[in-house]
């Protein structure tokens, strides 16, 4: 073969990247320490007894779920190896790893799901209480052997999909006969896991070592985990820059480091490993204020706001128009065919709030709310803000109300005092798990992140009832979908905004962001190169 | 006998100003919209009534605020800062564990600013309006105009991630078992960043004052009598000047000892430290009222202690104000 300048370069190109090839993907190996960065300190370390991810970033690799969820986001037997459910969907049993032990020596057996099931996932943890409402026993025929019983039918997806979060086992022997909320494990956590808790210094750090004991031969590669609480992001991104941190998990950066960091050839920043946690930007109606009472006035200011400018200038493309409450992350349910429901239109905008007869005034203003923005991540306050300009452009003044936390909590979805309000709506890999209770009227005042809107269907609550019980899991997909349009067109809620959580870790770990909840599975496997 | 005598009438004089500040937050913070367990179920990600009926009947929430104010003061007298609910464990443990790192913060940082505040001030009112005055007053007015977390970040920037010769944020090296002096030397070694920019803060303040004071003294007859005399002029600055320029000085520390605890929180927060200061603040977001309320009496308790330590100071360099 005659050497031709293409030849020589497309040979000079091969050899260049071999061993870039062979750099990126290292085998991983054992020892060696990795710390990740926490932005908040935890009350209780117990995935039993709390969901959340500031929990789950800790404990999941201390403590072990019945399953997890695999790179196709399908369900991975954990502590349980296999399961069966019968066609009514009453039944569900689980076969049981054997020969696990918990980390202060003692079996891990059918006892202890039995008791995390009907004394923590029914009574206390947040979210499994409506989950597992129907639960009636578990009985457990033999050491291994867990089988659940329900009073209505459990979807198994549904169930399989929720237990990755909502399916960590606690020891009986531990928490049994004690205030289960007072117990000291909830705090220096107990588990199966490759990693067994050391310390915990509050405000500082939490240490877990390597589990020689686990139960996958070999594993896991790290000898400890460190945690470090760093409440300040611009510290936080210095941190990971200086090589203190090598994770930093749950869009815990500023949207501008991260955007930076993206360059930064040390750095992997990205949603990968964050399929399984959609995030979406809510504009929450209260439906009994006069104005907002009018479904045309609440379609009228989703198609004031202009999203893809918003993501694009805002957010630094980190971002993406939802079509509703079911993320395009979520295979199993989100409808193929939807589309952003109320696009950027301000002619349209103006036609509906004159077609409802709110007429603009002096001054071109047609009348005034408040809006309540939440305490989550930077992007609220940005969306806030965005949210009053353009509503300006349509003559409604918004004046926005800022409050920490507990504040926003307890004026919005308790006191039902305000008017417009915007947040999060964290999707959790199943419609029935937290996405339904936002348009579920019912819903008793005080609980938060649900519908507190005052706006009622009798069409939605039955499409998702039954959603909810329905085993065949082609139907429940369609009776979904139809739950999305008939949301979307009553709109208490506007989904405005689809995201991911972002991760920002350095490149010379190995295995990292490699499951769909990532940042809340094991890390039995990750190691550094 | 005397000094005593003058300590507890201080002391007794402060215990219903103490009494005061706790009713009186205790009152304000009901004020605040939402209480701990709302903040509680906001980071938990949500949850029903049920659960957050529960949880503040653990917490003695569902009780009207008289009675909660009455359990709280009734505790008190038992000298009992009660429960925290962030952290489950006694008010009273929990500040004694981030007392340390609070108070080698802050004492080495106002240590330094005083000191360096004091010798730039001299050096200043020496040559007053000269060059070397101008460059220090300039200076001086830059750090105090420049906000404290800027100045952390900037030294972190610069220090931690471009140099790599200090460490970003913490107290110490997380997990390393050293002990002895290897653990005091890390422990030093984490703490450079954060002293150098508080103090660099408080000691643009000591230095205006400091040299303010000098030059009001320095005009006065008996440092003419002194030179008149033949002191030398070292001796004159350091012996007659210094002492009695002093005062302003010694008021100050006073003032800023109030601030010692709860002053730095932005420096906290920036380097990670483990100090009261943060815990205050997550603690208000949290409405972890009785871990508030617990921070509150002891700072109340410092100010009371730092005063009377600024009035012995007095007595001692001003023999006129002992009384």
């Amino acid at each position: 073969m005659p050497l031709t300048r293409r030849t020589a370069l497309l040979a000079g190109a091969a050899t260049l990247a071999a061993p870039q090839l062979a750099a990126a993907q290292p085998g991983p190996k054992r020892g060696g320490i990795v710390t990740v960065h926490i932005n908040a300190e935890q009350r209780i370390l117990n995935p039993a007894l709390r969901a959340s991810t500031g929990v789950y970033l800790i404990t999941s690799k201390i403590m072990e779920a019945l399953v997890d969820l695999d790179a196709a986001g399908k369900p991975d037997p954990m502590l349980a190896t296999s399961w069966a459910s019968t066609p009514d969907g009453l039944t569900h049993t689980f076969a049981l790893r054997p020969g696990v032990k918990w980390h202060d020596g003692k079996p891990f057996t059918a006892a202890d799901v039995q008791y995390t099931a009907m004394e923590l996932w029914k009574k206390e943890l947040n979210y499994s209480t409506t989950l597992q409402q129907y639960l009636v026993a578990v009985d457990t025929p033999d050491d291994h052997t867990a089988v659940f019983r329900y009073s209505r039918p459990m979807p198994q997806d549904l169930l399989l999909r929720a237990l990755a979060d909502l399916g960590y086992v606690a020891p009986k022997h531990v928490f049994a006969g004690t205030d289960v909320l007072q117990n000291p494990a909830n705090t220096a956590p107990i588990g199966t896991g490759p990693f067994r808790f050391v310390r915990y210094e509050r405000g500082q750090y939490v240490i877990a070592d390597r589990n020689p004991d686990y139960w996958k031969p070999g594993l896991p590669y790290l000898d400890r985990i460190v945690w470090r609480f760093i409440n300040d992001r611009a510290a936080a991104a210095a941190a990971l820059e200086s090589g203190q941190i090598q994770i930093s998990p749950l869009s815990s950066l500023s949207l501008a480091d991260m955007d930076r960091l993206q360059k930064d050839p040390r750095f992997e920043v990205s949603t990968r490993g964050n399929e399984a946690n959609a995030v979406e930007n809510t504009v929450e109606y209260n439906c009994r204020n006069k104005y907002l009472s009018d479904v045309r006035v609440r379609q009228a200011i989703a198609h004031a706001l202009d999203i893809p400018f918003f993501c694009e200038n805002f957010l630094y493309g980190f971002g993406k128009p939802a079509t509703g409450p079911i993320p395009s992350t979520s295979r199993a349910f989100f409808p193929a065919t939807s589309k952003p429901p109320y696009p950027f239109d301000l002619a349209r905008a103006n036609a509906l709030l004159d077609e409802a007869g709110f007429k603009r005034g002096a001054g071109g203003q047609r009348f005034g709310l408040r809006l309540l923005p939440t305490v989550a991540g930077e992007d609220v306050p940005l969306f806030a803000t965005f949210i009053q300009q353009s509503l300006d452009a349509v003559g409604i003044k918004v004046e926005i109300i800022q409050l920490d936390a507990a504040g926003f909590l307890s004026r919005t979805y308790k006191d039902w005092d305000f008017d417009l309000a915007t947040g999060w709506h964290q999707y959790r890999g199943d419609p029935a798990v937290s996405t339904t209770v936002w348009y579920r009227s019912g819903s008793p005042r005080g609980a938060p992140w649900t519908n507190q809107f005052g706006w009622q269907s009798d069409q939605a609550d039955k499409l998702m009832d039954d959603a909810a019980s329905e085993t065949d899991p082609a139907k429940r997909r369609a009776l979904y979908a139809d739950v999305v349009r008939v949301v979307d067109d009553g709109l208490p809620v506007y989904m405005a905004i689809e995201r991911q959580f972002i991760t920002a870790s350095s490149k010379a770990l190995v295995n990292a962001n490699n499951n769909p909840r990532w940042a809340s599975s094991h890390w039995a496997d990750l190691s550094l190169a | 006998m005397q000094l005593l005598l003058l300590a507890l009438r201080r002391l007794a004089l402060s215990l219903p100003t103490l009494g005061l500040i706790l009713v009186g937050l205790f009152l304000l913070l009901q004020l605040a919209p939402g209480d701990t367990v709302d903040a509680m179920l906001a980071q938990m990600g949500g949850g029903d009534p049920a659960l957050a009926e529960r949880l503040r009947s653990f917490y003695g929430l569902d009780a009207t605020v008289p009675v909660q104010l009455g359990r709280y003061l009734w505790r008190l007298v038992r000298l009992d800062l009660g429960q925290s609910a962030i952290y489950g464990k006694p008010v009273l443990d929990v500040i004694l564990e981030r007392l340390p790192a609070t108070l080698l913060l802050t004492l080495s940082s106002l240590g330094l600013a005083v000191a360096g505040g004091m010798a730039l001030g001299v050096l200043a009112a020496r040559r007053a309006d000269g060059w070397p005055d101008t460059l220090i007053s300039l200076l001086g007015l830059l750090f105090y105009a420049t906000p404290s977390f800027w100045l952390g970040l900037m030294g972190i920037v610069v220090f931690a991630v471009k140099l790599a010769w200090l460490p970003a944020g913490g107290l110490q090296e997380v997990g390393t078992g050293l002990t002895g002096a290897a653990a005091v030397l890390d422990i030093a070694w984490h703490l450079v960043l954060p002293t150098a920019t508080l103090s660099l803060i408080f000691m643009a303040i000591y230095l205006r004052v400091m040299r303010a004071s000098m030059l009001e003294v320095l005009g006065l007859d008996f440092v003419r009598a002194a030179r008149a005399k033949g002191v030398t002029e070292g001796r004159v600055l350091v012996r007659h000047v210094l002492r009695n320029a002093l005062l302003p000085v010694v008021t100050l520390v006073g003032l800023q000892g109030a601030t010692l605890l709860g002053g730095s929180v932005v420096v906290e927060s920036v380097f990670s430290l483990p100090g009261l200061g943060r815990l205050a603040y997550e603690s208000v977001v949290q409405r972890d009222l009785n871990m508030l309320l617990g921070i509150v009496f002891a700072s109340t308790l410092l100010v009371i202690l730092v005063n009377l330590a600024v009035d012995l100071v007095y007595a001692r360099l001003d023999p006129r104000i002992a009384g």
